[in-house]
């Protein structure tokens, strides 16, 4: 039999062999999870990973699914390396879309430049409060984050429906639960003509690059990664716990605010109770396949919107359940996190087998 | 005679590390064997393998004459085998006969376990209470618990792993009078330590190791401390220089230094007052656990006080943080080297941004130096002789002594106006603790007003100019060291304060 070993160091090889390994992996279960389902596999897998990349409607939906996965992912992983587990990013979209979209419909018709760059400041603003909410409550009660953070998904899913209904009510819109469309200075200028991706993109791309300096030449990405490290090693140099928590939440929930503004006022247009589709959750898979890192956030942001987009495809072509899918991307996070053992252990012979060895040897 | 336990040619190999080569050596019934050796020797090693932790590569270990492979601690002890460990694995919120319980099998922990603990350590002089909860026992009582709990399985072999370096001279002379009566009893005893002159008074029997071989064996009684020391690191010690006795103005002021914790098992500190002077050495003797872990977070900043209670030349520091303080020029090195000292996965030169960012100019507006960091961390790894592949080894990768270099050098290149260091040479081998000691007389020498907390009082003898007791969070008026004996010492150690007064 065999068993774990540590290893004197974290395997350089296993750390980024074992995204690419998780993939390999998923994809073969899929392809058994699809076989008892009584889809042809190797058809369905090539739906979801090769057809979106064969035509320019979907190319472009990659970066409309990619660019919230990628803002929130990055955000994650920032306080994911300082071991500040918010778990609640959806919620934090919703209220930045909630946020920036109120913004927008409270100037409605009216146009000017700063209409965007306003409904911008208050969906990330927005986001971070709603972030802050459990980071306080951890500092002042030492009460889990994970827990707090993610129940507030579901108060802000509700106040997106209670508003919806209620006062940002479209009025011409015959009761039904959805706010106006937003005019044309609060809706987001498209970066290819023709298709729905947008300039989110853009700040997606530059929040990467803002992360990545953070994290490899300041003092604030380094405090983050020491606390997470040895959070006693990061008292003595004089970074404290509070600060840190607050940073790293307001900072995820801040781009998972933006991205929920870019969302209400990209591709979406108006703010409907089905605006949430999972992005927050889903980002946090991105940010453990994209080993925390910036750049490997954004190459996992985009695998994972080709899942998205070529699970839609298989839904419709293949008549798989949603449910498949969903299965289907947890299966990702369940090997990544499992191939992440063995950056950190190796396999080795058993104990049993080693003592049979020396009695031998010893014989 | 068939020796008790005797080793053969044993090798044990790590990935990248031979930690034993070709050891061989015999440990006689009735005998207090030393096992000496500098930090990496591989004595660690060789008795994991004595007690079924690992399993030798080559060679063989013979326990009277038999083939000795045990597959697990289980079978150890099952042939005779006791092991007190230096760090003790013991629950604090359970009571002595708990934890005695919670090691023995399951057929041995009945409910005869409190009466057998007591018979137990009154024979061997271990005075214990197996009803008290462990958390409320001193250091020293805590020991006694891991000996008894070996002694209860009747061992033919106890190996000891540093055992004294956390206990007082009193605790220390117990011990000894234990160890000595186990020995007439037959029962064989592998004594590991770095304290030369122990092992001196104690062991009949001596095996050196140095880099996983067998350098050398004697009989310690018929060897000078220094003669032993020379053979374990293999090199000619400089003499210990005299503590430069001047002193100048008061750099570091305690007044009335008070932080009550609300901690568990922690220990508030009650009216400090003790004044650092520039030039001098002031050591700060204690037994484990009487406050040492809660004044030096409260003089690094890692605990806030009232500003008042803290004066850095002249200035009130005593609100301000860690960050603030090294800026001003207080500098500490705490004991606990991975995870507080250092971060374990960072490299050498990632580890220079911990303290040193402010001082050594690390970090512009918050952008890191990373040139400038690398520039430090190869100057400190040069000048304190830190044996590692380079700057960008993880810290967690080096030796406990070669870490310890490191990170004392890290807060002494910083040139501090005062330096605060716990146990600085604790689990250091004898040339790095010797040249540890050394620097921090020169920073002295400098004008720094250096506070050495340690439980070694051999080492704060030698390097102190002054010297101060903590007990239950009192620290005792500092006293010239050249007028203070050891005994006047371990009684204030022990919280008689009135005794020595």
């Amino acid at each position: 039999m065999l068993r774990l070993e540590r290893r004197k160091e974290r395997s350089r090889v296993m750390t980024w062999a074992g995204p690419l390994l998780a993939v390999a992996l998923t994809m073969i279960f899929g392809m058994i999870l699809f076989a008892v389902l009584g889809k042809d596999p190797v058809r369905t897998i090539l739906i979801i990973f090769w057809e979106p990349l064969t035509n320019d409607f979907s190319r472009s939906e990659l970066l409309v699914k990619g660019t919230p996965l990628c803002l929130i992912a990055v955000g994650l992983a920032l306080g994911f390396r300082a071991g500040v587990w918010n778990i609640g990013a959806e919620g934090q979209f919703i209220v930045g879309a909630i946020a920036g979209g109120a913004a927008g419909l409270a100037v409605y018709d009216t146009a000017g430049i700063w209409v965007l760059p306003m409904m911008c400041l208050a969906g990330a603003a927005a986001g971070a409060a709603w972030a802050l909410i459990p980071a306080l409550l951890r500092i002042r009660f030492n009460a889990n984050e994970i827990l707090v953070s993610l129940m507030l998904v579901y108060v802000a899913g509700l106040w997106l429906s209670a508003l919806v209904t209620g006062p940002l009510r479209d009025p011409d819109g015959f009761n039904f639960p959805e706010s106006r469309i937003f005019h044309d200075s609060a809706t987001l200028p498209i970066l290819i003509q023709g298709t729905r991706a947008h300039v989110g993109a853009l700040a997606a791309l530059a929040a990467v690059v803002l992360a990545w300096i953070a994290l490899e030449r300041h003092e604030y990405g380094f405090s983050l990664k020491l606390f997470g490290q040895a959070p006693r090693a990061a008292r003595f140099a004089g970074y404290r716990e509070a600060r840190v928590v607050m940073l790293s939440m307001a900072v995820s929930g801040g781009l998972a605010g933006l991205a929920g503004t870019f969302e209400a006022a990209g591709p979406v247009g108006q703010l409907v109770p089905a605006l949430p589709v999972g992005y927050g959750f889903t980002a946090i898979i991105v940010a453990f396949l994209g080993r925390l890192h910036p750049g490997g956030v954004l190459l996992a942001s985009a695998l994972m919107a080709l899942t998205y987009i070529g699970g839609e495809g298989a839904q419709l072509e293949m008549r798989l359940p949603a449910a498949a899918i969903s299965v289907f991307q947890g299966m990702l996070l369940f090997f990544l996190l499992g191939m992440d053992v063995f950056s950190r252990y190796r396999l080795a012979p058993s104990k049993a087998r080693l003592a049979r060895r020396a009695q031998g040897g010893a014989a | 005679m068939t020796a008790l336990l005797s080793i053969r040619g044993v090798t044990k190999r790590f990935p990248g590390v031979i930690a034993n080569a070709d050891v061989s050596f015999d440990v006689q019934p009735g005998e207090i064997h030393a096992l000496l050796g500098e930090n990496g020797a591989g004595k660690s090693t060789l008795v994991k393998m004595i007690y079924g932790v690992q399993r030798p590569d080559e060679g063989t270990m013979f326990w009277n004459g038999a083939p000795f492979a045990p597959g697990s601690p289980g079978e150890a002890r099952a042939a005779g085998v006791g092991l007190v460990f230096q760090h003790f694995s013991l629950f604090e919120a359970l009571t002595v006969a708990e934890n005695v319980a919670l090691g023995l099998p399951a057929e041995q922990a009945g409910r005869d376990l409190p009466e057998r603990i007591r018979r137990v350590s009154a024979e061997y002089g271990l005075p214990l209470d197996p009803a008290r909860q462990v958390g409320q026992l001193s250091v020293g009582e805590r020991q006694r618990v891991e000996i008894v709990r070996c002694l209860l399985q009747s061992p033919r072999l106890l190996i000891m792993d540093e055992p004294t370096s956390v206990l007082t001279p009193q605790e220390v002379e117990t011990l000894f009078l234990t160890l000595r009566k186990l020995r007439e009893e037959g029962v064989a005893i592998l004594y590991i330590s770095h304290k030369l002159e122990e092992i001196r008074a104690l062991c009949t029997a001596a095996t050196v190791l140095r880099g996983g071989k067998v350098v050398g064996a004697c009989d310690p009684r018929e060897e000078t401390a220094r003669g032993l020391a020379e053979m374990m690191i293999g090199r000619e010690l400089a003499p210990p220089g005299a503590p430069s006795g001047t002193s100048g103005a008061a750099r570091l002021t305690l007044t009335g230094l008070t932080a009550i914790t609300t901690a568990q098992f922690g220990v508030s500190l009650r009216d400090i007052s003790v004044e650092l002077r520039a030039g001098e050495v002031l050591g700060v003797a204690g037994v484990a656990g009487n406050g040492q872990d809660e004044l030096v977070a409260v003089l690094a900043g890692e605990t806030p006080v009232s500003p008042a209670m803290i004066q850095l030349d002249g200035r009130h520091v005593g609100g301000l943080g860690p960050t603030q303080r090294r800026r001003l020029g207080l500098n500490v090195a705490p004991e606990e080297r991975l995870g507080h000292a250092a971060a374990p996965e960072m490299s050498l030169t990632d580890n220079t941004f911990l303290s040193a960012r402010t001082r050594m100019r690390l970090a512009l507006r918050g952008f890191l130096r990373l040139g400038a960091a690398r520039g430090y961390a190869a100057k400190v790894i040069e000048d304190f002789d830190v044996r590692t592949p380079g700057i960008h080894a993880p810290a967690g990768s080096l030796s406990g002594g070669n870490l310890q270099k490191y990170v004392i050098g890290r807060e002494i290149l910083q040139a501090p106006g005062v330096l605060v260091v716990s146990q600085p040479t604790w689990g250091v081998d004898a040339g790095a603790a010797q040249a540890i000691r050394q620097a921090l007389r020169d920073l002295a020498a400098a004008g720094t007003a250096v506070m050495v907390v340690s439980q070694d009082l051999d080492e704060l003898m030698e390097i102190s100019n002054r010297f101060a007791v903590i007990a239950g969070g009192r620290l005792s008026a500092p006293r010239p060291a050249g007028e203070t004996s050891v005994e006047e010492i371990g009684l204030l150690m022990g919280g008689k304060a009135d005794a020595a007064a």
